[in-house]
């Protein structure tokens, strides 16, 4: 019998984007059990909603996030504007959807792009975020940020883009369809990427529903789980399916982040083609005073946002719930009986975001 | 598409002896464990347990006393120790059964269980 070593690895390491520590116990070269830790990033921002009035606590919980800021505003925004029962504006509703859209794409380029410097593949890696400084580009020309864009307040957005430059946005997504393409069939057909990826960090269908994984953790695995049907924002007018592959290895995970890349540049055109005029945002009356609970689908997965009022500015609870939280125990159970070698591929698939998760 | 359903609010009381119970007959149902947190809603503490099943929400709600010992759902759900082992660095609530039990060490925070200080005191948290 071959002997038992645990192997800590994190929270710093070279292939580690994130700071997760896991205790590996292997055999030979084989990893029997993966015990996460977690905690060295805990910022307490839900507990600031006792200093922070509930229209200013949007710009603290996009700051949950570096990457998907945009949709933790929104999340939160959703689940203030359903406690006070406020209508947004059909407008304001399209330009979240289409701002949240290209905060996929760019976070799916980004995540990419990690993937690639994580095999090694450094000039897949600079391609991959080449193409994602377009999207922060026109983030950048729409809202003033390129991360962090604090476009989104309760009751509705900030700021108004022209349908010509709508149009010109949905032309410029269509020109990096051509460029991603190009990309995309070096992920999907090399022969040493597909090396690290087919067959390694298999999860089944079973598995992933019986650990609720959720995101493209889950749809890779065959699970088609997608909050954004379940109509809010202008997801409701559009009628589009889950992108879901079944193997449940690296190589699907990364299947479905690129399907997803072209499924977003869809949704924005569709958007486009059919943005009502009219406001952008109504006016809020009065306080908080119940509790709702919103969700999003995040490039990630599935966020919620809980938030209790008291008839006050300022919220009793806000609860975020971020995709990696969930997919935690799926990443567990698909490190158990893998190389030592694939780990950090392994983590990467998940797209890890501990930041989110210790909030 | 399932238009709407988002706006849908199922919020069910459940007694803290009838958990287990009601979280066995959801994932009998075909729920899904969405979330668990805990809240401090004035002088009251809460626990809410998010489950969905075809996009709709079903929320439990549990209202549970100052330093009251928890059944885990770990059993049920073994993802929930995620968020058993928060609930209990945050608040101080102790769960029984908890699968997987980081011990107080799952969240590092500058000072014990912020959220409810007064359950560090009485419970004499390790640091």
């Amino acid at each position: 019998m071959s002997k038992r070593t645990v192997i800590p690895f994190g929270p710093q390491h070279p292939v580690l984007p994130e700071p997760v520590h896991l205790d590996l116990v292997i055999e030979d070269e084989k990893v029997v059990e993966a015990i996460p830790s977690i905690g060295y990033i805990h910022r307490g921002l839900e507990k600031l909603v006792e200093k922070r009035e509930f229209t200013e606590m949007v710009y603290v919980i996009e700051r949950v996030c570096g990457i998907c800021s945009f949709g933790h505003g929104w999340g939160y925004c959703k689940s203030v504007e359903g406690n006070m029962g406020i209508e947004v504006p059909e407008r304001g509703e399209f330009l979240r959807t289409i701002w949240h859209e290209l905060s996929r794409i760019h976070s799916h380029l980004l995540w990419l792009g990690l993937l690639a410097d994580g095999f090694g593949f450094e000039s897949l890696f600079m391609h991959s975020w080449r193409i994602r400084e377009t999207v922060l580009d026109i983030l950048e020309r729409t809202t003033g940020g390129r991360v962090i864009f604090s476009v989104c307040k309760v009751g509705g957005v900030r700021k108004d883009v022209s349908n010509e430059e709508l149009k010109g946005i949905a032309d410029i997504l269509e020109g990096i369809k051509k460029e991603f393409t190009t990309l995309s069939k070096v992920f999907l057909d090399d022969y040493s990427v597909k090396n690290r990826l087919v067959g390694v960090g298999v999860l089944s269908t079973a598995e992933a529903a019986e650990l609720c994984a959720v995101g493209p953790m889950a749809r890779a695995s065959g699970v088609p789980l997608d909050i954004r049907l379940d109509g809010h924002g202008a997801y409701g007018r559009l009628d589009f399916e889950p992108v879901v592959e079944t193997d449940g290895d690296c190589y699907a995970r990364c299947k479905v982040r690129i399907r997803e890349v072209y499924q977003s540049i869809d949704i924005i055109a569709r958007l486009v083609a059919t943005m009502p005029d009219g406001e952008i945002a109504v006016a809020v009356k009065g306080s908080p005073s119940g509790e709702f609970v919103a969700r999003m689908e995040q490039p990630r997965g599935e966020a919620y946002y809980y938030s209790v009022g008291n008839g006050s500015k300022f919220l009793e609870r806000m609860r975020v719930r971020t995709p990696t939280n969930m997919n935690i125990p799926a990443m567990v159970k698909t490190l158990q009986g893998c190389e030592l070698a694939d780990v950090p591929m392994l983590i990467l698939t998940i797209d890890p975001c501990i930041s989110c998760t210790e909030r | 598409m399932a238009e709407g359903k988002h706006l849908i609010q199922k919020i069910v009381p459940v007694a803290v002896g009838d958990i287990l119970n009601a979280v066995q007959d959801l994932k009998g149902d075909g729920y899904r464990l969405g979330q668990m947190c805990a809240s401090k809603v004035k002088d009251e503490f809460q626990i809410l347990y998010s489950f969905d099943k075809d996009y709709e929400l079903m929320n439990l709600k549990a209202v549970v006393g100052e330093g009251a010992e928890l059944p885990s759902i770990t059993g049920i759900y073994w993802p929930a120790f995620i968020y058993e082992n928060e609930i209990r660095d945050l608040f101080g609530f102790k769960f029984k059964n908890l699968a997987l039990d980081y011990g107080g060490h799952f969240f590092k925070t500058a000072i014990p269980t912020p959220w409810n200080p007064q359950a560090a005191k009485e419970g004499g948290e390790d640091e």
